[in-house]
């Protein structure tokens, strides 16, 4: 099982540092960013100063080894527009990103986990099959759509909501949080709950399903004989065998909600790690670019890794299947 | 149900007979079909039903611009679902939107349908290392979310209506893939295929005309869903400006336009264009629903 772990662990690093080729020499085929970061003006000696600064003189492989050398330096270059690193600035709008991700992943159990429990504990009622329905569409529908009908309503027509930004945050630790104040809550909740629609479709359906399946079981049926109340037969019997599943998914889940932050940062203008990326792409500032796509992979990997590794401790069935 | 009458005068137990039979046996997906169509019909026929085409600046009338759902314009037509900043028509760039959108879900889907279904039928067959490598190459995949797969092909190729076919394609293959290599072994494992190596048939000749038509029910659930992933998605690239280019504005494109002037009130620019996409994406899906129950064996009571 340890060489196995050491396997897995070996494939990780050696996806991400495939990755880290394919984002590099792809993007040094994209543009010339000499041409968007100097002034047209600047005479030629500037011009050539300018491109030896930023090492855009060197042959390729010689910047990708540099690249890489200081990347496990934790450096993946100066951005071309903030006078700041590349990473640093990953770091200093991560916090938002990571908030909201959360929020939402929270949101997703809080809203998903009852719904599904009663869907599965009464399929045949109206509203059972109302909230199925829409589930689909939670699936479906594009979130950015979802979004924007959520600002016409909520912040437009009711004016309940504001319909973008991060507002007032509150800083503990040296870093920004919305989610200590009212005010800031008020600010993350549309964001939150439209990047949390399909998590909540998802735990919505596992949790049906685990419902209905773990119902049937002998135990359920044995407690209920035994007498014992309605609520803790679901509550403690039911709930903790279908938990399995919907914790596994919403692990996992996470890694793609910060992905789909893309989405919902843009539209709500909330000023994390996904807005930062739609706005470097425009600008073609290459470092941020670079810093952001091997961070997520780096972050995929991670969570990936983690993932794999919590199966094999947890079910002896994986194990079995990693010793032999 | 004209189909059903015309098939049952012919032969009343073909196998596509009873699969029509059992399709329109639920009203939602006939009604979606039906919508579909339309909605087909009117994108391919966009330049003759439309008021205006949307795109040639010397038909827009800056004076009708901002106009809100059923005004009339200075010359004398209404614009049933108003007009933009421009005096754009927003019905005319619908139906043209339309078309850019379904011409790329539908165009990706294709390609990537036939791009996976190769390499899974492939890695099915020769089995091995070679499915090996196929099945890590697709699970690596799929363990990344597709809008972030997407949005790094898009930031390297740039903007483009066939460099976000090419990223749809990049996307979507794995999906079909997969579904083909697991329908493929099941198949593989059968008499006729056995039969058909002892009778000294080339392998390509099994792949093509044995294996691939018993793939098919699978690959059918997976290209309609796909459809209509590969819009939503296009239009979400096309939201954040990674997508379609701005001269052939797919929905997403439109809907990212009016996207500034919803807080002050001017609602229809987005909401129209966001309504047509949702109409269509749904529309798939149901249909896409029904002939999962059909198609699949498991399903029938």
């Amino acid at each position: 099982m340890v060489i196995w772990s050491i396997r897995r662990l070996l494939q990780a690093i050696l996806v991400v540092l495939a990755m880290t080729v394919i984002v590099f020499v792809a993007l040094y085929a994209v543009g010339d960013p000499v041409k968007i970061m100097i002034d047209p003006d600047a005479t030629q000696a500037e011009v050539a100063r300018a491109i030896s600064y930023l090492g855009l003189d060197q042959p390729l492989w010689r910047q990708y080894l540099v690249f890489l050398k200081n990347a496990l330096h934790g450096d993946l270059g100066q951005s071309f527009v903030y006078a700041t690193s590349a990473m640093n600035l990953i770091w200093q709008r991560l916090p938002a990103t990571l908030e909201l991700a959360c929020f939402a992943v929270l949101l997703s159990i809080i809203l998903g986990l009852p719904l599904g429990i009663y869907a599965g504990l009464r399929p045949d009622s109206v509203f059972s099959r109302v909230v199925m329905a829409g589930s689909i569409l939670g699936f479906s529908l594009p979130s950015f759509w979802v979004g924007l009908m959520f600002i016409m309503l909520f912040a437009v027509q009711l004016g309940w909501l504001p319909s973008g930004g991060r507002g007032p945050t509150v800083t503990v630790l040296g870093m920004h949080w919305s989610f200590l104040t009212f005010e800031g809550l008020k600010y993350m909740l549309l964001p939150a709950f439209n990047l949390s629609l399909a998590n909540i479709a998802m735990v919505m359906r596992l949790s049906r399903a685990g419902t209905r399946e773990v119902l049937q079981m002998d135990y359920v049926k044995f407690a209920r004989a035994k007498g014992l109340s309605p609520a803790r037969v679901v509550g403690v019997h039911v709930l903790k065998n279908m938990m399995i599943p919907v914790v596994t998914v919403v692990g996992l889940d996470l890694g793609s909600t910060i992905a789909f932050s893309v989405v919902t940062e843009n539209v709500f203008a909330w000023p994390g790690t996904g807005k930062l990326i739609i706005e470097s792409i425009n600008v073609l500032d290459r470092p941020v670019i670079v810093a952001y796509l091997i961070f997520v992979v780096f972050l995929f990997v991670l969570i990936n890794f983690l993932v794999d590794l919590a199966y094999v401790f947890l079910d002896p069935r994986v194990r079995q299947a990693t010793s032999s | 149900m004209n189909t059903t009458s015309i098939l049952s005068i012919r032969n009343t137990d073909t196998p596509l007979h009873r699969f029509v039979e059992r399709f329109f046996a639920s009203r939602v997906a006939s009604v979606s079909l039906f919508l579909l169509i339309l909605i087909v019909l009117a994108a391919l026929l966009a330049p003759w039903l439309a008021m205006q085409n949307p795109y040639d600046l010397q038909q827009l009338d800056i004076l009708d611009s901002s106009l809100p759902p059923g005004d009339l314009s200075a010359s004398g037509g209404t614009y049933w679902l108003g007009t933009d900043d421009q005096g754009r028509d927003m019905l005319s760039a619908i139906l043209y939107g339309l078309r850019i959108s379904l011409g790329v879900g539908v165009g990706s889907a294709l390609l990537a349908s036939m791009v996976g279904t190769a390499i899974g039928l492939i890695a099915a067959y020769a089995g091995g290392k070679i499915d090996a490598f196929v099945m890590r190459v697709v699970d690596l995949q799929l363990s990344f979310p597709t809008i972030l797969v997407a949005l790094m092909i898009l930031t390297v190729l740039g903007k483009g209506i066939w460099n976000i076919v090419l990223a749809l394609i990049i996307v979507e293959w794995a999906f079909y893939a997969r579904t083909v290599r697991g329908a493929a072994l099941v198949e593989r494992q059968k008499e006729y295929v056995e039969a058909a190596h002892c009778l000294g048939l080339p392998w390509r000749h099994i792949l093509a005309s044995h294996l691939l038509p018993n793939c098919l029910p699978p690959i059918i659930v997976v290209f309609t869903m796909q459809i209509a992933r590969a819009i939503a998605l296009e239009a979400t690239l096309s939201f954040l400006g990674l997508g379609v280019p701005i001269t052939e504005p797919s929905l997403g494109l439109l809907i990212a336009n009016g996207y500034q002037y919803i807080l002050s009130g001017n609602y229809w620019i987005s909401f129209y264009p966001g309504i047509a996409l949702l109409i269509v994406i749904v529309v798939i899906n149901l249909i896409g629903d029904q002939l999962r129950d059909v198609l699949n064996p498991r399903m029938e009571k």
